[in-house]
């Protein structure tokens, strides 16, 4: 309650300026070798990969056989359940084999293969329509169709964000343009380079809703995606899109961190953004909502953000889905030191490459190779209770009394320091100056949990 | 598709995959960086016979240290510089002329007994440097409260014809002497321990670790704070309301011990709120001893009693999760 109102004091004095929420951190965002480098159309060669799931929920079921010949745009995965997304290929090729292939997950997931016949050639797509004569329901329909997920990684459907079960009144609609990863500038590029899609997907979303006010959230170190941004969403008439400018720091992105900053409601532990009547959508998906309703289009394309230090020369790509990551490599200029570290995405929550041969799926929002000087050999360290982690801890958890409770196997202690709401995001390792992973042990305190519940 | 240097074996780990690089000897090794100029101040002031006094309770930390590893066979924390922290403050806290054998004793105190006893780096439960001042204090009143004039010539063997001298805040409580200026106060031309007097040097050190932030200003805030208001309040002559506030600030340890000591991050509790709650704490103590206790200066004991209390501030000064709502009646509940 004091929050709240001190947030509604702030806003009556016009203080609202830089929005934020407590404990997070600040690590060096490293954006500057990619942020002025515009994206690339990069046009993959031989054989791309699909997989079946690259979303959270069931994987697609194939509609293709081995041997037909498929256009860009076609779908070759259908969704069967209502928590899925479509697939479609993102060139125009012959299918070669549907077979289990490896994933940057590092399983090896039932995949369909397409070899590129590098014609480029467009199956016509879906129905295209005109805002003006857009239904609610055909917009869902068209988003649903199109596979579009979130695309920031977590790839959750967004049909299923966009379909609040009854009674459940969205009142905010916010675009995430936060970026707080250290690396990425995929989102970055895409506001100033296609602010109209994001402002279309974004009116289009709103429209669904009923709302007449949105809000895209930028993080402070993008003045020129804010400037870009306000300019493009004051020519609207009819909405009112605000721009808002959110404190740098991881992590900013998240989502009930985004919802707290930009409206100051808190999302109640265990539920859900639209408990508080919130939707977050990223960037990237927003403008897919655009592309998938007035030019009929489905979501194959995506940017990679291609860096780290042992890039040769990072870039943005506009990626078809289903490219080898080694293809992006290359495409940089190869690397210029040994590289022991393989990132898909972020390098807080991304996730760790076994090989550079897997392909880029709809949440790939970065790859970025890192030389052994960034993986160093790590001895964990008596903790110093400095409290660090406590303080850093975006969900106000304690992580050092976690680590301690998961060693002792204490599941009662566990649940009363209520494990299940962290959300991963890696702030407490990255602070500790013992070298301790307390992250690494919450994950395994929440399998036990999970499995004693079962 | 090979890659040309793309190791055959990638690490595959979990995120997160950077570190901010703070590290614990980074640490320690920044708070001796912020000590140098207290000891650089102390030297200018008593002679070199401080800089003696360091290196012997630095090299008998780190050797007790190292001993210890090697008795227990566990391997060695010399490497984490924490002892030579544990040395360098212990020697800041001790007159200039400390006969050597006792600035070891106190040492070997400070390291073996309550450092090591309790676990090693981390385990302790009371700040090292602090309580091995006061075993000294103890164990060795009168050569703990022997105060030389500063500029006075003292010999390596301590025993000096230096003049003595009492410090400002005895000169408070027990009358005898004129009390010196403001300025020399600040710059450190007192009677005093020999880190503790010059606050110039002390605040410099300060900064730098709070630059680096090695500490925030949390404890030593509310620490400072609550000394002004309580001597402002109760500390005068003439009533309440009439403290001499800069002098207490001054003099004494309270600089010394507000940034360096009761900033110590083992000691002190982890949670936000829990640190203010412990920086008021010292600050009520140490103007209760201060005004109405039996010792002149009472910052190394309020440190010790609140770090003490500081396992069970952390566990009432837990914070409220993320999006912790209370119920309609007023009572929690986990939604």
């Amino acid at each position: 309650m004091t929050k709240l109102s001190l947030n509604w004091l702030r806003q009556k004095l016009g203080m609202n300026k830089v929005l934020t929420f407590t404990g997070g951190i600040h690590p060096d965002d490293m954006k500057k070798r990619t942020e002025r480098k515009k994206i690339e159309d990069f046009e993959p060669k031989g054989e791309l990969v699909f997989p079946l799931g690259q979303h959270i929920g069931a994987p697609a079921k194939v509609c293709v056989s081995v041997g037909d010949r498929v256009l860009a745009g076609q779908k070759v995965g259908e969704a069967d359940s209502f928590v899925s997304a479509n697939i479609h290929s993102s060139v125009s090729g012959t299918v070669v084999a549907i077979e289990e292939r490896p994933h940057p997950s590092g399983n090896k997931v039932m995949s369909v293969v397409i070899e590129n016949d590098g014609l480029d050639e467009w199956h016509p797509g879906m129905k295209k329509y005109t805002f003006d004569e857009v239904t609610p329901q055909e917009i869902i329909n068209a988003v649903r169709e199109a596979g579009i997920v979130g695309m920031g990684g977590a790839a959750f459907p967004t049909h299923v964000k966009l379909s609040p079960p009854e009674g459940k009144k969205i009142k905010y609609v916010i675009i995430n343009g936060a970026e707080c990863e250290p690396y990425l500038t995929s989102d970055h590029r895409e506001m100033l380079e296609n602010p109209d899609e994001i402002i279309a997907g974004l009116k289009l979303t709103m429209k669904l809703f009923g709302l007449t006010e949105g809000y895209i959230a930028i993080e402070t170190n993008k003045p020129d995606a804010i400037k870009v941004m306000t300019e493009h969403a004051n020519r609207e008439k009819d909405f009112k899109i605000k721009v808002v400018a959110v404190k740098t720091k991881y992590p900013q992105g998240s989502e009930k961190h985004l919802i707290k900053a930009v409206t100051g409601l808190s999302v109640p532990s265990g539920k859900l953004p639209m408990d508080v009547g919130a939707m977050v959508n990223n960037i990237d998906s927003c403008a897919a909502i655009a592309r998938a309703v007035f030019d009929g289009k489905p979501l194959t394309r995506r940017i990679v953000t291609v860096s780290g230090d042992a890039v040769e020369n990072p870039k943005n790509f506009r990626v078809p889905i289903g490219t080898s990551f080694s293809q992006l490599i290359e495409a940089c200029g190869g690397l210029k030191k040994p590289t022991s570290k393989l990132i898909m995405g972020g390098p807080m929550m991304g996730m760790a490459l076994s090989s550079a041969d897997v392909p880029v799926i709809k949440g790939s929002s970065a790859l970025l190779a890192f030389s052994e000087e960034m993986v160093p050999e790590r001895t964990e360290k008596s903790c110093l209770r400095c409290g660090k982690c406590v303080a850093g801890c975006p969900m106000n958890l304690l992580p050092n009394m976690l680590k301690e409770a998961v060693c002792a196997n204490d599941l009662e202690k566990l649940s009363k320091l209520n494990i299940m709401d962290c959300i991963q995001c890696g702030s407490c390792t990255y602070v500790c100056p013992a070298e301790q992973n307390p992250l690494r042990y919450i994950r395994t305190g929440k399998t036990k949990i999970r499995e004693a519940s079962k | 598709m090979a890659i040309e240097k793309l190791k055959e074996k990638l690490t595959v780990s979990e995120s997160p995959h950077i570190r901010s690089g703070q590290t614990t000897q980074g640490i320690m090794l920044d708070v001796v960086i912020a000590l140098i100029p207290a000891l650089i101040a102390g030297v200018l002031i008593f002679g070199y016979r401080a800089a003696v006094l360091a290196a012997v309770c630095v090299s008998a930390s780190v050797i007790f240290e190292w001993l210890w590893c090697k008795i227990v066979k566990k391997p060695s924390s010399v490497g984490d510089f924490s002892a030579v922290v544990t040395g360098l403050l212990l020697a800041l806290n001790l007159p200039v002329t400390m006969p050597f054998w006792m600035a070891i004793i106190g040492a070997l105190f400070a390291i073996v007994v309550v450092k090591q006893f309790f676990g090693g780096v981390g385990h302790n439960f009371m700040n090292p440097a602090l309580a091995a001042r006061a075993f000294l204090l103890t164990s060795w009143a009168q050569p703990m409260t022997t105060w030389v004039a500063p500029f006075s010539k003292v010999s390596l063997f301590g025993n000096a014809d230096a003049v003595s001298m009492a410090t400002p805040l005895s000169i408070i409580k027990e009358g005898g002497g004129e009390l010196p200026s403001y300025m020399d106060m600040f710059l450190g031309k007192i009677g005093g321990c020999v880190g503790e007097v010059s606050t110039l040097a002390l605040l410099l050190g300060a900064i730098y670790l709070l630059a680096k932030r090695v500490i925030d200003l949390k404890i030593p805030a509310s620490y400072i704070l609550t000394t002004a208001v309580m001597v402002f309040v109760f500390g005068g002559d003439e009533g309440l309301f009439s403290g001499d506030v800069l002098r207490h600030l001054l003099s004494g340890g309270l600089v010394l011990a507000a940034f360096f000591m009761a900033t110590d991050y083992v000691t002190t509790p982890y949670t936000p709120k829990g640190q203010i709650i412990f920086g008021i704490g010292c600050g009520l103590l140490t103007s209760i001893i201060r005004l109405w206790g039996g010792y002149p200066e009472g910052a190394s004991y309020s440190i010790l009693l609140m770090n003490v209390m500081a396992p069970l501030i952390d566990r009432f000064t837990v914070p409220k999760k993320f999006g912790f709502v209370y119920s309609a009646k007023g009572g929690k509940k986990d939604a």
